[in-house]
């Protein structure tokens, strides 16, 4: 619904009621402002008293008469000009443009205006591939501030990244790390989906798992007896995704686990949830939010960021 | 009964006295509730400072204990003060009895459950989650319940009245009690899913528009028009002056309770909320400047020619500071409901320190003040047993507020430039933990401020019990000849 769906009858009765009491209001200070008969003598006491209390009969002070008359020009003023009264649209004719986005509303006229300041800036980034624009220092300190705006809530102001939000600094990528996989992880989002394997596994099987996997990431932690039980069933049930060798599938989102580099915890603990209970990961879509150039330079701050 | 200090009291059985003891039990209860409120407002004030302190037990996280804070300085602290001066400022001034029997105690007895309520059920994140208006459907009808037996109380104690005109503060009263029990009841419309959960029953925008409808005017008609109620008897009273224009409390009291009721919208500028109730919202905001003034200026010029008494009576001073902490808050609220002001104020700290230069700086110590005179009279005592420690507190409460305004004033206006400022590639300057790191000393100040507040509290509390411990209720007789 937009102003312009009003009712003629809700039109006036808007216009009708901001009127009435702004007139209402000007014949109030008009009429205490006169001398009535019978009235007590200005400056003199009106003659009621209660428990004690009495009152002044003085005149209302010129300096507030005059700012209350001025409010009120201003407002009327402001109520020719600008919408207020129903569905008058106001004689400058201006809208917000929070109700529809029309070509002249404000909203409109401030994003036009800072599309083509700032849209050049981009263009001319977005012309260069993102592995050459991660070498151009005003691409990268553009792309930084987008990523501590958009990005560092999850990841962090440093992009070590967080408990299930992934480190972006270490080289270890979950959906790959050349530049057209991060600029698709960015643009587009991902969802990643490791299922529990916990009803699959056992308990026992779990623990075996969990120790073949640190293993796998050279961790001094890893029982060997129980990692040589678990290799078995890794290969069953997790080198699908991760491979057999744990090195991880971009494709899937299936992180290597040769790293010693975790999303979710690398305690034995936090290993086990995993397996036990799966985990998804969600990464949202930002290509609507920000536009492909945008994009591009933000993928060319990230690839920046990774040991190359 | 008898005490030195009062000469009206009761001899004959048989004459109609005041209900004070509602009074009393009122007047007690503010100042318990200020001190609860306060300390979970001290204590909110910290956990921004150090959110360690948020612990994690969900219930005593800043999410949970902010609307108990609200609530209880507003409507339990607030409540109870408006509800003590407003029964003994009626009788008083009407020269009746309280009306209505068992009703009057079921507006002390239920307003305290409701307080009960509230600081249980908000805590377990019961909330309707409309700011100001959170409390569920059940303490809801009860605050209804209270607020009709309130009405009922207080005008036909107005009807029985023995003046023939009715004083200026009871006019604010009375449209505070009218207009509080519309906005509850339209605001509160809403549909029970469960004992403890209800949605309301308006859709988006339009329960939006009347949340701040509902809100500010709850702002203009329990903060402000029933707060005024309190100083245009306590004033006089104190400075033993005429009030100064009977023409100004006509004037201003008219177009303060009109044009009130169209200032919400200012609360939901650069919302979805149509263009022509955001313009309407702010025009009849500015407005409101004058009116607003009027009672400012109403008060400190009762002081004419007794400006002398500022010097040695820290009650006085008290009211009169409040009355200037008023009129700075209502000057702040117009200029802050410009566009072009909001567009900087909004969802900053500003806003904090706007409402705390009224809450802390108004309607506190206007309570506070008027409190110091109350209790005396209530207890039988001539005065209240130290006037030094009157100072002490007037000087508390005056620097804890100054403290508190001064530091948010300055983190929103930095909050508000740090959150608009571009670079030349158009991205912002500043992301949000920028600017939230750069808050940290304001918001040490603004916890240092709210702790020197609270402080004086206890100074209140002591002299409190100083002047009333070993008294006896007063009775006062209803003076059977009108003035």
């Amino acid at each position: 619904m937009n102003e312009h769906d009003m009712s003629t009858f809700w039109h006036w009765w808007v216009v009708i009621l901001t009127l009435a009491n702004i007139a209402g209001i000007y014949w109030l200070i008009r009429w205490t402002s006169k001398k009535r008969p019978g009235e007590a003598a200005e400056g003199a006491e009106t003659g009621h008293s209660w428990d004690g209390l009495t009152e002044f009969n003085n005149p209302l002070p010129r300096w507030w008469l005059w700012m209350f008359y001025f409010t009120i020009v201003f407002a009327l003023i402001y109520l020719v000009l600008y919408p207020g009264l129903g569905r008058f649209a106001g004689v400058l004719g201006w809208h917000s443009g929070n109700m529809l986005n029309v070509e002249d509303s404000q909203y409109h006229t401030e994003m036009q205006r800072a599309e083509d300041r700032y849209q050049p800036i981009f263009a001319a980034m977005a012309a260069q591939d993102v592995a050459s624009l991660a070498r151009n220092s005003d691409a990268v300190t553009t792309g930084r501030r987008l990523y501590l705006n958009y990005c560092s809530t999850c990841h962090g102001s440093d992009a070590g990244g967080a408990r299930g939000f992934p480190n972006l600094t270490n080289g270890v990528w979950q959906w790959g790390g050349a530049p057209d996989a991060i600029k698709t992880s960015i643009a587009q989002g991902r969802q990643a989906n490791m299922p529990g394997f916990g009803d699959s596994l056992g308990e026992e099987g779990v623990e075996q798992v969990a120790h073949y996997v640190l293993q796998m990431s050279g961790r001094a932690d890893a029982d060997s007896a129980l990692a040589e039980e678990g290799q078995q069933k890794f290969n069953m049930f997790c080198s699908g995704c991760h491979g057999a060798e744990g090195g991880g599938m971009a494709m899937l989102g299936a992180p290597p686990l040769t790293e010693n580099a975790w999303i979710y915890g690398g305690s034995l603990a936090a290993i086990k949830e995993t397996i036990q209970q799966g985990r998804a990961g969600v990464m949202p879509a930002f290509q609507e939010l920000l536009g492909e150039e945008r994009v591009h330079v933000l993928s060319a701050y990230i690839y920046s960021l990774a040991p190359q | 009964m008898e005490t030195t200090a009062d000469t009206h009291n009761v001899k004959a059985a048989a004459q109609e006295t005041y209900n004070y003891k509602v009074v009393r039990q009122f007047a007690i209860m503010t100042i318990v509730w200020g001190i609860v409120g306060m300390l979970v407002g001290v204590l909110i004030a910290a956990q921004l400072v150090w959110p360690a302190l948020n612990t994690n037990l969900e219930w005593f996280t800043f999410g949970r204990l902010r609307p108990l804070h609200t609530n209880a300085v507003i409507f339990a602290f607030g409540g109870s003060a408006l509800f003590a001066t407003s029964y003994y400022i009626v009788q008083r001034t009407s020269q009746a009895r309280l009306f209505g029997g068992p009703l009057v105690g079921f507006t002390f007895w239920g307003w305290q459950l409701v307080i009960v309520l509230a600081a249980i059920t908000l805590p377990l994140g019961m909330t309707m989650g409309k700011e100001y208006a959170e409390l569920e459907w059940p303490i809801a009808i009860l605050v209804a319940l209270v607020w009709v037996a309130y009405a009922l109380v207080f005008f036909g104690t107005i009807l029985k009245r023995k003046v023939k005109h009715i004083y200026v503060a009871n006019w604010f009263f009375g449209a505070f009690i009218i207009v509080i029990a519309v906005l509850h009841i339209v605001n509160n419309m809403s549909m029970p899913v469960t004992l403890f959960k209800s949605y309301s029953a308006y859709p988006g925008t339009m329960d939006a528009m009347i949340q701040w409808w509902y809100g500010h005017n709850a702002v203009g008609f329990f903060l402000t028009a029933a707060f005024l109620g309190m100083m245009y008897y306590f004033v006089p009273k104190q400075a033993g002056r005429p009030i100064y224009s009977y023409r100004l409390s006509v004037v201003h009291f008219w177009a303060l309770v009109s044009l009130y009721m169209w200032a919400g919208p200012h609360h939901l500028h650069y919302t979805a909320l149509p263009d022509w109730v955001q313009s309407l919202g702010m025009v009849f905001s500015l407005i409101l400047l004058a009116p607003s003034w009027g009672g400012m200026i109403n008060g400190i010029m009762t002081l004419s020619g007794a400006w002398h008494k500022l010097r040695t009576d820290p009650i006085l001073r008290f009211l009169i500071v409040s009355l200037s902490f008023y009129g700075l808050a209502t000057f702040e609220g117009p200029m802050m409901s410009i566009k072009t002001v909001n567009a900087l104020s909004h969802y900053t700290d500003w806003t904090i320190g706007h409402v705390h230069g009224g809450a802390l700086g108004w309607v506190a110590m206007i309570s506070i003040g008027s409190l110091y005179i109350l209790i005396p009279s209530l207890f039988g005592k001539e005065k209240m047993y130290s006037i030094k420690a009157i100072e002490w507190h007037f000087w508390l409460s005056t620097i804890g507020t100054v403290m508190y305004i001064v530091s948010m004033w300055i983190a929103g206006v930095m909050q508000g430039l740090m959150w608009r400022a571009v670079n030349e590639d158009g991205t912002l300057t500043y992301n949000f933990v920028e600017s939230l790191v750069q808050m940290y000393p304001y918001y040490f100040l603004r916890f240092l401020g709210g702790l020197v507040f609270f402080l004086g509290m206890f100074i209140m509390v002591w002299n409190v019990w100083k002047t009333i411990a070993g008294t006896k209720p007063v009775t006062h007789a209803v003076p059977q000849t009108a003035h």
